[in-house]
């Protein structure tokens, strides 16, 4: 038997087919008959559609038809909605402006689409996408989001372009924390607008049956569960029933694959208009302009403390950049998913936020790896830092001083959460071994002598995953429940099929929750298949993002086993003429307490199944369990980040020399895939650190719109990382786990700037650090 | 990419003869510049013709004292080759720098440098080793051949056979790549011979160009603090959201120092 058990670092069943390039992404799919689709996108930002001529392009060879906005209007489709009713901070709801499928009449953002051409081929779909002849009537477009508050309406619907004025926490305490304090640190930063970029871009199939007037959307999703539930009841492409959205293997998602778009939305209605499959695949291109981007605030911060450091009050005020629309969790992200966060791992006793989301003639904004979290750890873990040069404190010392202590929990933050577990501190002195933090001293002595300036930063970073309870996030304005389903079916020879409402873009959902069956039932993992992402298959899930797949998903799939082993039991007690009471269930046998009698999980699947020595009377016959989940509360993963930096004073080159991070994710499933995930995290927060930087000009018109321009982080980027695990398990979930898939992303950015400003001597560094503008700091401080 | 017609013509003739008949035509060496541009509809022409079937544009060699580059042979090529090695180091190193693996395998020294991309690495090689451009009509001096932004001295149809490299005592190139294309965003290519040495930067401004201020102040003087004086005028460089006139301007001088450095 293969290694099996909870914690081992077993390889992933699903690399062999990645590997072998056996995978089957949406693209790999191609069915009978069918057209291709492409999307005719605005070029200019914001303007008013004068006129539109589709004759030349409907005419053109191999044309099936062109669709339209003014079309899908007519046909009533419904705003593509936001799934969270933000409220401001007078009681009002926010201010939602209409999202079409398609614009009709007017155009909001570069690369919005217009229409769609549906041909017999891509080139010819693309071709006559050039000859859909539009006249434009050009508005000033409102781009920079700090003045979008005083620049002309976007919208009538949303005055002052400002969605909503949120605010959580005790104002009046706050400020008055701040104006009695003995000292003041005071801050402004932005956290830069990123763009996802998964390696598979986004693509769709639709496919309507005439016949059966079923339709079936094969997609790159996060979550088809919940994107089924979008399309029908908001969008009204289909009733539930009559609608299955299939998401095979994705490649790659960080968020960006969660939202229902425009694209995948005007296929399913187009499919279903012509009566034909339709096909979609993003060009790179496409994804620059058309997938929902991350981050985007601009932040004023002040954190009072006393004479010793101690946090006395945090007080943030933030303009959050939504786009041109609300995108499907883009409301959340700036205010549930941010603002309950910035207690962070300190015992600060008052904290306030405030946050203004506004609309700008930009692409939509939405969740991105983090989501709302890595905001949050940036400015408290950069204020920190300031903090402590500014009291001349060491940066460890001064978080020490304001750690919440593992006997505060369960610890109630003054900003909504409450913590279950933790141990803070055991992390950072893990973290502070690992980095040997004291031997920089001499590290930076040494690089000094080759000319370069060595710098290290912290970040002690608190996340949570696994957004809920469903009840609370509700009373919060979420449209939806925050539960996941999952399904353990026995098979009569014991293996074991999987079904579960969480969905892989890569993470390795076949392993992790292989492992975490078969350990249950003391088989191999070889005998148990995980399937997933297809809701004519599945019960109704939720799909993955936040970090919940393991923690929820995998909560409700430990339900449905213990149901699975609670029937075994009854079976077990009647086939060796026991009482229930007496069979304990280890290592894959059922057993008679003290008692050499037993019969194995593959005997009682058996006789499950073929019931001639079974409780009929008493008990159906089948091993088949299902398990709603809905967490009590999130889970807060948490640790220590610390990035060592050189910087060469000639250039403003940034070298990362060693990069640590010490995570506590609770109880582990498979070490290796859990690695990986921070792996894969912390290279995309160094990249928000120093590489990447989406650009709009003026006009709007996306400046970054190709790999040449825009930088993703690549492997000789980055140095290999050190990552270590600490453990407090989670106290809610029957695992014990906290989620890890964005740990990484989170925690890094603050270590890799306070490592820069370290270096530098100096309070200030914006992201990304690119090279000119650590030379052009140095210029000012007068250091090169 | 737009529809176009396919050439691949097996000799120099029959390539130019193709070229003259199509309303819009193009050669492709590598293609890694023009296929992606054709990808993203930037590019259309009406005819790609395809000179990897023609004889003799390929490969490496010594003659009298200079080095020659066959025109389609590949960047990879160069940065592995031994005769490269031996005679002028610089331009394996200049070569294994230029993007990636697969744009090493595919893309080739005459396609880059009939391309002239500002940005492009060869063009500060060629002009700072004094190279000759070899067409199919004749030689033209590497002084009169970059003559603007994707401009050179080139007639429409004309293809390069080879570049000649006179073979120099000593040469270095050094790059500050951008982060996100890996193109030079500064590139500082230095040779000496007898005394004379030649500055060529590229990335830095419209086209490569000989920096003639490091030239005498290097020729008088071959050591890092000659450069010390030294400041380009950044109305002359590129800025882009990238990096700024005024910082390339900067990058210019401490790459030229090190390649100095590097030399001593």
């Amino acid at each position: 038997m293969v290694q099996q058990s909870i914690g081992e670092r077993v390889l992933r069943k699903e690399d062999l087919r990645f590997i072998t390039g056996k995978g089957s992404y949406t693209d790999d799919i191609n069915l009978p008959g069918q057209a291709y689709a492409c999307f005719v996108r605005s070029p200019v930002a914001h303007a008013i559609i004068k006129g539109m001529d589709i004759s030349t392009a409907t005419a053109a060879d191999g044309v099936i038809a062109v669709l339209t906005g003014e079309q899908v209007a007519e046909d009533g489709l419904g705003s593509l909605p936001c799934g969270w009713m933000v409220h401001s901070k007078d009681g009002s709801e926010m201010k939602q402006p209409f999202h079409p499928v398609m614009a009709a009449d007017k155009i909001n953002y570069v690369g919005e689409p217009v229409a769609i051409v549906v041909a017999e081929t891509f080139l010819a779909a693309k071709n006559a996408s050039e000859l859909v002849e539009i006249d434009y009537e050009e508005i000033d477009a409102v781009v920079d989001i700090s003045s979008a508050q005083s620049a002309a309406d976007i919208y009538p619907e949303v005055p002052g372009n400002t969605v909503y004025n949120w605010e959580l926490g005790e104002k009046a305490d706050t400020e008055k924390a701040i104006r009695e304090a003995a000292h003041v640190t005071r801050i402004s930063l932005t956290n830069n607008r990123l763009i996802p970029n998964a390696i598979e871009p986004r693509a769709a199939i639709a496919d309507y049956n005439t016949g059966t007037q079923d339709l079936t959307l094969y997609t790159t999703s996060q979550n088809p569960g919940l994107a089924r539930l979008i399309l029908t009841a908001f969008v009204q492409i289909a009733p539930e029933h009559k609608l299955r959205i299939i998401a095979p293997d994705v490649g790659g998602g960080f968020g960006s694959k969660i939202f229902v778009y425009s694209e995948e939305t005007a296929l399913a209605w187009a499919s279903k208009k012509l009566g034909i499959p339709i096909k979609w695949t993003a060009e790179r291109s496409e994804s620059f302009v058309a997938d929902a981007h991350g981050r985007d605030h601009v932040t004023e911060v002040e954190l009072a403390m006393d004479e010793e450091g101690h946090f006395l009050g945090l007080h943030v005020k933030t303009i959050a950049n939504m786009g041109a629309y609300l995108s499907t969790f883009s409301a959340a992200v700036p205010t549930y998913l941010y603002g309950t966060l910035l207690a962070g791992q300190y015992k600060t006793p008052n904290i306030y936020v405030e946050v203004d989301a506004v609309v700008t003639n930009t692409a939509p904004v939405d969740a991105y790896r983090g989501a709302g979290r890595p905001e949050a750890a940036y400015l408290l873990e950069r204020i920190v830092e300031v903090a402590a040069r500014e009291m001349n404190l060491d940066p460890v010392e001064i978080r020490r001083r304001n750690f919440i202590a593992p006997s505060d929990f369960p610890y109630q933050t003054p900003v909504a959460l409450e913590y279950d577990s933790g141990d803070y501190e055991a992390s950072l002195n893990k973290a502070l071994e690992m980095a040997d933090y004291d031997g920089f001293s001499e590290r930076k002595k040494e690089a000094a002598s080759r000319g370069k300036k060595r710098g290290i930063g912290f970040s002690c970073y608190i996340e949570a995953c696994g957004l809920a309870p469903s009840q609370l996030a509700g009373s919060l304005g979420a449209g939806v429940g925050l539960w996941e389903s999952g399904e353990v079916r026995v098979n009569a020879t014991g293996t074991v099929t999987v079904l579960t409402g969480s969905q892989s873009t890569g993470q390795g959902h076949e392993t992790t929750f292989a492992q975490l069956v078969a350990s249950k039932f003391g088989i191999s993992i070889d005998d148990v298949e995980v399937i997933h992402g297809d809701t004519g298959k599945l019960d109704f899930g939720m799909g993955t993002y936040g970090s919940r797949s393991l923690v929820v998903g995998g909560s409700a799939l430990s339900k449905a086993a213990d149901k699975v082993i609670a029937k075994g039991k009854k079976i077990a007690a009647h086939m060796l003429d026991s009482d229930v009471e007496d069979i304990d269930f280890e290592d894959g046998e059922f057993r008679v307490r003290k008692s050499n009698q037993s019969k194995t999980f593959q005997e009682i699947a058996f006789a499950a199944y073929v019931p001639h020595d079974y409780p009929l009377e008493e008990l159906e016959p089948g091993l088949s369990e299902k398990a709603f989940y809905d967490p009590a509360n999130f889970t807060y993963p948490a640790g220590t980040h610390i990035c060592e930096v050189e910087i060469d004073p000639d250039t403003g080159v940034v070298d990362i020399i060693k990069f640590t991070a010490v995570d506590d994710f609770g109880i582990i499933i498979n070490p290796m895939i859990v690695e990986g995930q921070v792996h894969g995290g912390i290279a995309q927060g160094i990249g928000q650190a120093l590489l990447e930087q989406c650009i709009y000009d003026e006009t709007g018109q996306l400046l970054t719109g190709s790999y040449m321009d825009y930088c993703m982080p690549r492997a000789d980027d980055l140095p290999s990382f050190e990552v270590g695990m600490t453990c407090t398990p989670c106290t809610h979930n029957p695992i014990g786990a906290k989620g890890c898939g964005e740990a990484g992303a989170i925690g890094s950015p603050p270590a890799v700037i306070n490592a820069i400003t370290d270096a530098l001597g100096i309070m200030e560094m914006d992201m990304p650090a690119t090279s000119e503008r650590v030379w052009r700091a140095m210029q000012q401080a007068g250091g090169a | 990419m737009y529809e176009f017609t396919y050439h691949k013509p097996q000799t120099i003739k029959d390539a130019i003869s193709l070229f003259a008949k199509a309303d819009d035509g193009i050669y492709l060496a590598g293609g890694h510049t023009l296929i992606p541009a054709m990808k993203v509809r930037l590019r259309a022409p009406t005819d790609v013709i395809d000179l990897s079937a023609l004889d003799g544009l390929s490969g490496i060699h010594e003659e009298s004292g200079a080095l020659v580059i066959g025109a389609l042979t590949t960047h990879d090529a160069v940065a592995t080759s031994e005769v490269v090695a031996r005679a002028i180091p610089a331009l394996n190193k200049l070569a294994a720098g230029i993007g990636d693996a697969q744009v090493r395998n595919r893309g080739t020294i005459g396609g880059s440098v009939a391309n002239n991309d500002p940005a492009a690495d060869y063009p500060a090689g060629l002009m700072a080793l004094d190279a000759t451009i070899r067409t199919d009509r004749r030689e033209i001096s590497v002084d009169d051949f970059f003559t603007a932004m994707f401009e050179t001295a080139l007639e429409e149809d004309e293809l390069i056979r080879s570049v000649s490299f006179p073979i120099v005592e000593s040469a270095t190139y050094i790059k500050f790549p951008s982060p996100a294309s890996r193109y030079a965003t500064v590139g500082v290519f230095i040779s000496r011979q007898g005394g004379q040495v030649r500055v060529a930067i590229t990335g830095a401004a419209a086209c490569v160009f000989r920096c003639t201020e490091m030239e005498t102040a290097l020729s008088n003087n071959f050591a890092e603090d000659a450069l010390d004086s030294i400041q380009l005028n950044a109305d002359d460089m590129n800025g882009d959201m990238h990096a700024s006139a005024e910082y390339r301007a900067h990058l210019c001088v401490v790459m030229a120092k090190r390649a100095v450095a590097s030399l001593l």
